[in-house]
Parts: C-alpha cells; structure tokens; sequence
C-alpha cells in the first residue's frame, strides 16, 4: 500500500490553511497511488477528536494524534519517522512554511530520504509522484523523483489548493517518545504579533513598501498615497523584521496572503518568499530603481526609478483627479 | 564544502571573525542534495565536538532554507532555523523567529545547531588586515574519508533526490516597463494606467 502522510499545522484549535491544502493534495495523491493519505498532527488539548475527525471532509482517511509541544519541528520529526516505520508511507507532504520546511529536511534526514522545498505542483506517473520545484527565479520548473523508500515533498505556500469532499477520519490518539534532543529546544512565547492590529486582507488597493523605502519614516509617502487610493499599507518581511511596520501588515512566506484589485509595491525586491503572497493581485505597479529587481518579471507595470521623487507626485495626480 | 574555490568563501569567513576553517572538498560529493549535503557536513562537524554549529540561511543554488535541520538530526542537537535575534546565555541560548503565526522566541540548550536568517545583522566589512591576514589562519582541506563520509550516500548517485527533467513555467504576458526620465510624465502614465483600469475611486 502507497501511503501519504501529511503534517496538519495549527494553533489555537485551528488547522492552518496550507495544511487543509497539502491535506487535499496529499488524498489526490494517495488515491492515484492506490492508497491512503494519513494526517500527524502534533500539540496539547486544543487538538480535539471532533477537529481532526473533520480532517476527513479533506480527504485524510486516518489522523494520529500525538500529544507534545507546539510550534518545533523536531518532535514532529519524531513522530512521522515512529508512524513511517510502522506504516511504510511512501511520501510526506507538508502545505509549507517555516515549520514544514524544518520538519522536512529533518525527516529526510532521519530517514534518509529525499526532499524537494517550494513545490508547486505533483504530478503521479507510473506509480511515482513527480514533484515540480520553479528554480532559479521561477524562469525554470525542475522536476524531482524520489529513490529509497520515502519522498517527502514540501509544498510552497498557497500552491495547494483546497477541496472539500465531505467524510469524516478515523482518529487515532498515537504515543511517541521523543527522541533526547528533541525536547532541549522549548517554547518561551509564540506567535507574538509585535505591533498594531491591521487588516490587509480585505483591502481593495495596497499600497506595500520594502526595504527600498530607505527608514521607517518612508511608510509616510505609501500612507499618503493610500489615502488617496482608498487603499491599506501592507510591507515586506524584511522591515518587519527591522521594527518599521507590524507584523500583522506582513505580505508573504510568514505573513499574509493577499489578492487585491491593486498592488503597488514601492521599494520591493519581489523575493519568492514576498511573491508568494501576493501573486495573485488583479493588477501590479512596481517601483524600484534596481531595474534587475525580481518584481520587474511579474509586474504589469514597472516603474524603474526613485520612489522618494514618485510616489508624493503620484499621491499629488491622484488627489487633483479626484477634485 | 565545495570545489577548490570554495577556499575564497572560506578566506572571506576568516576575514569576518572566523579563527580557522576547514575545507571539505572531494569529487565524491560532486552532486549531493541537501539531505545529503548536510549528512556530509554533519560528520566533519563531529569531529569537532561543537557547542554551536552556525549556519545561514540559504544556499545561492539549492535555496533550500533547512541544511541546518538536516545537520542537527544527523548530530542530534536541538536545531532552528531563522533565527533573527539570538541571546547567549549559560548552556543556552534564546533564539526569535518569526514563524507562521507571528513571533516564536525558542530556548535552545547547548550542543545546539542554529541558522540565522538575513535580518540577523549586516554583515560587517572586514578590514584590510583582515583580509591580508586571513590566508594566514590555518585551513585543513579534508576529503570524504578522512572525516569517515559514506560515499554511497553522498554525490550524484548517493543523493535520494533525482532532478534531471526541467520545463518551461507557464508564459506570462511581459508587463510594461517604464524607466522615470521626467517624473510628470512618469506620474502621468500611471495615472493613466490606473483609470483605464477603474482604479482610481
């Protein structure tokens, strides 16, 4: 039997939503292989029989519940090697992100197996799954078999779509003894927000800044500019991590993901990472005055130039029109 | 671990602090992936009996983000990646992060294998003395089987990934592309562009 066995993300009660897809994806999967996909998930009381149970309307036909810390890719390690070495899964999806990156390679590491990050699509022939990875700024698609007993597949953010089939997963609560090391990393505060409570995602008009806008002081023009679109400022993982904007504001990889009528992005690099997140906007202005900057490749329209001289000029033809 | 001009990558992380270095270099390992590429890099690192094995955050080819996860089962130490402020402290250190939800700050005792992400710091510039010092401070060039690697797990032949198909992505309709000479006129044709498309409320 070709199994799938997919780690299911969460925090507090609720499976994350690139789990739900990896979950979907990984029951296309098992059922070209003629198999199963079976679903790990790892934490405290918040991971209720009823929750995983609903796995099932994904199409999981088993969940194994496995009490331990949240949040560390290690003990998950732990405990898909435990459910592999009993079961014989023949591949490990995860939906992506941090977590699944880690909990990933440490898999393949333990089991010495193969692991292909950011993938975007998996395609099974003759028995196998064929994993496409975009490659050297997504000019390329490289396509990724597996030797050895075990493929594990990490996906890239969003890439799995959801599908909701109805049915329920039968829910086995599963004892793991984590291995020494596993436990010598621990949990002080997680998922800390670390700034003002924003919505970005029902924005109409974006108005997203990056590094290139110079200081935190920056965000003043893609404010102005906001206002006179209508719009919400969003910004880059990178001056989030720099203090300049809060986290809830974050586009991308670790952040939100965003599909507005229109995106404008001042002072961005356009990393896979961003990309990502953002991708799916109706339409896109850049402005940027690297003209090898990556967001130049998916734009549909690119300003090559100084944003600090553009966008109050901008913000100033904006508001004239409007009277 | 590389070819014989990985030697200048490893001259620059002298310059930059480093004490000595240790070049990994045999044709045997021509090809790895990244499960394979850290089980090599695991055994020399075993050899030196570390405290804290530090990595950054992503190969400029593989860009894979997680060699650090693979390191640390391999030496079985508590490991995370993208850590973008790390506090020592006694047998431990407190790493931040930010993961899916918002910021984690993770304990980590010691041995610990722990890669940072680019907002950690800007890497200083080494000075010149640095520099011209830096061919100076001892470099041991060892191949696989001084430091005990399994070639049949290493190289094109030993890696579990097998990616020799590529294809093209789907085509995208090139955008338009403007270079700002005169700013008005620049301005102008956004505006345009935006009120084609309804944009402007």
């Amino acid at each position: 039997m070709s199994s799938v066995l997919v780690y299911a993300l969460h925090k507090d009660g609720v499976i994350n939503k690139n789990s739900l897809g990896a979950i979907s994806e990984g029951a296309r999967v098992a059922s070209a292989l003629g198999g199963q996909c079976e679903v790990v998930a790892v934490g405290g009381a918040d991971l209720t029989d009823d929750l995983l149970a609903g796995l099932g309307n994904y199409g999981a036909s088993k969940v194994y519940k496995v009490e331990g810390p949240e949040g560390l890719a290690q003990p998950v390690v732990d405990a898909m090697a435990q459910i592999i070495d009993n079961g014989g899964h023949k591949y490990a999806i995860f939906g992506g992100g941090l977590l699944g990156f880690e909990i990933g390679a440490g898999l393949a590491a333990r089991k010495q197996a193969g692991v292909t990050m950011e993938v975007t699509a998996i395609n099974v022939e003759g028995g196998e799954a064929k994993a496409e990875r975009p490659i050297l700024g997504d000019s390329q698609i490289s396509i990724s078999t597996y030797r050895g007993g075990l493929g594990v597949i990490v996906g890239r953010i969003n890439a799995f779509e959801l599908k909701e089939t109805g049915g329920t997963a039968a829910v086995e609560t599963l004892p793991v003894e984590f291995s020494a090391w596993s436990t010598k990393a621990t949990m002080v505060t997680r998922g800390e927000q670390r700034g003002a409570d924003i919505n970005i995602e029902d924005a109409e008009v974006l108005i997203a800044g990056g590094r290139g806008l110079g200081a935190a002081e920056g965000f003043t023009m893609c404010d102005d500019l906001a206002e006179a679109l209508g719009g919400t400022v969003a910004a880059t993982r990178a001056v989030v991590d720099a203090g300049w904007f809060p986290y809830a504001g974050q586009i991308g990889q670790t952040g939100k993901t965003v599909a507005p009528k229109l995106y404008l992005a001042a002072g961005i690099s356009g990393a896979i990472q961003h990309k990502v997140g953002m991708q799916g906007s109706e339409n896109i202005i850049a402005i940027n005055k690297d003209s090898n900057a990556p967001i130049f490749e998916f734009a549909d329209l690119g300003i090559i130039g100084d944003l600090n001289k553009i966008l109050p000029k901008l913000t100033e033809a904006i508001n004239a029109k409007k009277g | 671990m590389g070819p014989s001009g990985a030697e200048r990558a490893l001259h620059k992380a002298v310059s930059l602090g480093a004490d000595r270095s240790i070049h990994l270099s045999d044709d045997a390992l021509a090809g790895s992936d990244v499960a394979a590429t850290g089980y090599a890099l695991a055994t020399v690192l075993k050899t030196e009996n570390p405290d804290l094995v530090l990595l950054g955050q992503q190969s400029d080819d593989g860009e894979c983000y997680t060699i650090g996860a693979v390191v640390a089962d391999h030496l079985q130490m508590p490991s995370v990646t993208q850590v973008v402020k790390l506090t020592l402290g006694d047998g431990s250190a407190q790493c931040e992060r930010q993961a899916e939800y918002g910021y984690d700050t993770v304990e980590v005792q010691f041995p610990a294998v722990i890669s940072v992400g680019d907002a950690i710091n800007e890497p200083r510039y080494p000075s010149l003395k640095a520099i011209m010092g830096a061919k100076k401070k001892p470099l041991e060039v060892k191949s696989a089987g001084d430091v005990g690697i399994d070639t049949s797990l290493v190289g094109t032949d030993g890696s579990k990934v097998a990616c020799g198909d590529f294809k093209a992505p789907p085509a995208k309709a090139a955008g338009e592309i403007i270079e700002d000479e005169d700013t008005n006129e620049t301005v102008a044709k956004i505006v345009s562009w935006l009120e084609e498309r309804k944009l402007i409320a």
